[in-house]
């Protein structure tokens, strides 16, 4: 009789393949909204045209009432007027430190969240100045010269001062973009920042109402708590995470989260933070599993061998 | 009382004490597989191999994981996955194997059906495995609801609220499997007892029916020959180890399943490593939330078929349905009425029906996942009435089988 089992086994990979395809990829793609990428380019938004001007922009930025009145700009040696938790009693959210923000986001995303913040953010819909409903940013409407010209200038001295990209951990690019909103607790996060060893429960306690109050005034500011990020990285799916940073409307329409602005490099180290807290051992599992193969492998080679041998006198 | 004599060894103290010759004699030496039989023939001792990683990833993941709705899943997700060292390691072969249990079952049960190997004695090896599918799939749904997620939550929800359906409406039943109005801590404890005792103690008791349930009717073989296998055995013990139609379990067989059992590790252990997100679902990722339901729900893929006939029917009828394939299968010896334990490919028009049902149960895994919208609910609710059809047409197309 001749041997059907090549073509048992052709029939039955077939099939559980066909079931694999239709209810992974085939039934996903249908589920999930597609998005297309714009490489985090922002093309709804206008370039900047001229040449900066790093000391002039020096002088908007850091001149009395510009920027500095809300921002905190660290490495500048500039501290923030207030604390966090009265920051964002204020403001919704507490404002971020302008130190490396040259590097974080796209210079002409920085150009137009500028000018106009509601437009650059993409949160018109819930910022309605007609209908008096202001956005903590106050826009820059210029310092009696060309206004594209002043953008320019506040946009290269903030360039000027950002570290390097290379300098930029995924940790420091997560903690600037994202950790003023999301909380990340299996990196111990929480919106107001690294959670410290604390030896006494009473400053345990008192951090942890600060973190409450400061949600409260997050909260009020943007519907609901936006969530903890921890697991995103096994949650979402890539394309997802990246098209929702890139422009949160485009999955879910009206939604009080802004638009971020990073650059596509920067949101791979954000992603890459995402993995850290939600896919640890992910090197570990690599590389055991390239041994665990060639062991199996092997394995399997010696139990060839073993069949050959019994079935020798068998047939 | 037996007469004991001072052992000439260990071997000779342990078989006047556990006859252990006799018994290795009995369950492998001169356990008689026929020889013709092919590598689905080995998926027994694969699902063997699943179930026993499944027992010991769970031994090593009980350690570390805490049954409360506030710890969960921060203990799944947080202290197994981050602290624990290789506890990603047990996870992802935990929920892999389950995954994994259910496609050789499925495979192993198809099998089953296409050689007949269900009729002429071995109705009890058929009842004994669909038992153990039932009690698989009931193992199954509730380790799903451990880790606390999302589809963990609202998987529950759903489920248990089957009873309250309907012309069922038996919403005191539905608080009685729950211990709550909804899903909460009372309900993941219990559900925890299940997946951790009660159910993989029944599962072991099947198990041991199921091998026993063999011992008498041997297995079947692929060309539906009746063998005797007396006269078989003792051909092979007299020397005739060629000519004889029978192999010993051990170490004849074994070779041959260990052979399979390598091949299937390769890409069990690729799956573990490379590819686990089909067993491992990214909703169930996000942390249980009683206010916010998933877009989506949908179980894991081995419930998908039974799920789509109940969802594309009015309610009523969507439960009868539901119910009648949850049990259809265990009839399945006697809805056949032919006596022709053979492959289907001998069996006219028994072969059509083996191979629509299983495009059928295809078809509805898959509709089972889509969202019931437009065309899908159609092609759904075509594909469940085909099931029904299928077995409601089974006893006649196989009255009237030419004996082969």
């Amino acid at each position: 009789m001749k041997n059907k089992e090549p073509l048992i086994l052709v029939v039955v990979v077939a099939f559980s393949l066909l079931v694999y395809l239709l209810v992974e990829t085939y039934a996903h793609s249908v589920m999930h909204k597609h998005v297309d990428s714009q490489n985090f380019e922002y093309k709804d938004l206008p370039p900047v045209t001229k040449t900066g001007d790093i000391r002039n922009g020096k002088v908007l930025v850091t001149g009395a009432g510009a920027c500095i009145g809300c921002h905190s700009i660290e490495s500048e040696g500039i501290a923030a007027n207030i604390d966090v938790v009265s920051a964002a009693a204020i403001y919704g959210v507490n404002p971020p430190d302008l130190s490396d923000v040259g590097v974080l986001y796209e210079t002409k995303f920085l150009a137009n969240l500028i000018k106009n913040p509601t437009h650059a953010l993409n949160v018109e819909h819930k910022f309605d100045t007609s209908k008096g409903q202001m956005h903590p940013m106050v826009a820059f409407y210029g310092a009696g010269g060309d206004i594209d010209q002043e953008v320019a200038d506040m946009v290269a001295y903030l360039k000027s001062i950002a570290i390097s990209i290379d300098d930029l951990t995924p940790k420091m690019a997560y903690e600037n973009a994202c950790g003023r909103c999301h909380s990340m607790a299996y990196e111990s996060w929480t919106e107001i920042g690294q959670t410290p060893k604390f030896k006494n429960k009473i400053n345990e306690l008192a951090y942890e109402i600060k973190t409450l109050k400061y949600q409260d005034s997050l909260k009020a500011y943007m519907g609901k708590l936006p969530p903890d990020l921890s697991m995103y990285y096994r949650s979402r799916s890539e394309s997802f995470l990246s098209t929702f940073v890139e422009d949160p409307q485009s999955h879910l329409k009206g939604t009080a989260m802004p638009r971020v602005g990073v650059t596509a490099e920067v949101f791979d180290k954000l992603y890459e933070h995402m993995a850290d807290s939600a896919d640890t051992k992910r090197a570990e599992r690599d590389a055991i599993g390239k041994n665990v193969m060639i062991y199996i492998i092997i394995f399997a080679i010696f139990a060839f061998l073993w069949k050959k041998q019994v079935w020798r006198d068998l047939k | 009382m037996a007469n004991f004599t001072k052992a000439t060894g260990i071997k000779d103290w342990l078989n006047q004490r556990l006859a252990i010759e006799k018994v290795e004699k009995v369950i492998a030496s001169e356990y008689w597989i026929p020889k013709n039989i092919n590598f689905l023939w080995a998926m027994g001792m694969i699902l063997v191999f699943t179930f026993k990683m499944l027992l010991i990833s769970g031994i090593f993941l009980m350690m570390y994981y805490q049954p409360s709705v506030e710890q969960a899943f921060d203990s799944v997700n947080y202290t197994i996955m981050r602290e624990v060292d290789f506890g990603w390691l047990w996870r992802h072969v935990h929920a892999v194997a389950s995954s994994v249990t259910f496609l050789i079952m499925y495979i192993h049960m198809f099998t089953g059906i296409y050689y007949g190997s269900y009729k002429k004695g071995r109705e009890m090896i058929w009842i004994s495995g669909m038992l153990l599918f039932i009690t698989f799939s009931a193992a199954a749904f509730s380790g799903y609801m451990l880790p606390w997620g999302q589809m963990s939550y609202w998987a529950g929800m759903v489920i248990t609220n089957i009873f309250s359906l309907g012309g069922l409406h038996m919403d005191g039943l539905v608080e009685w499997i729950r211990g709550d109005y909804v899903p909460a801590q009372a309900f993941l404890t219990r559900f925890y007892m299940l997946h951790v005792l009660l159910l993989p103690l029944a599962i072991i008791g099947l198990m041991g029916l199921h091998f026993a349930a063999l011992r008498i009717p041997h297995v079947n073989n692929q060309d539906g020959e009746e063998i005797d296998f007396d006269a078989e055995a003792k051909k092979y013990l007299d020397g005739d180890k060629k000519g004889s139609k029978v192999m010993r379990f051990a170490n004849d067989f074994l070779s041959k399943d260990m052979m399979v059992l390598g091949i299937f590790l390769i890409f069990f252990f690729y799956l573990v490593f490379f590819n686990y997100g089909f067993a491992l679902d990214p909703v169930n990722m996000d942390k249980a939330d009683g206010l916010i339901t998933p877009k989506h729900i949908y179980p894991e893929w081995y419930f998908l078929w039974s799920y789509e006939i109940l969802r594309p029917f009015s309610t009523n009828v969507g439960l009868i349905a539901f119910g009648f394939a949850q049990v259809i299968y265990l009839f399945l010896p006697w809805l056949d009425r032919s006596s022709n334990a053979v492959a289907a490919s001998r069996r006219g028009k028994f072969k059509i029906w083996f191979w629509v049902l299983l495009i059928d149960m295809i078809v509805l895994t898959a509709m089972g996942k889509l969202p019931p919208e437009g065309i899908f609910s159609t092609i759904g609710l075509v594909a469940a009435l085909v099931f029904i059809a299928l077995w409601i047409i089974l006893p006649f197309i196989t009255m009237n089988e030419k004996k082969v």
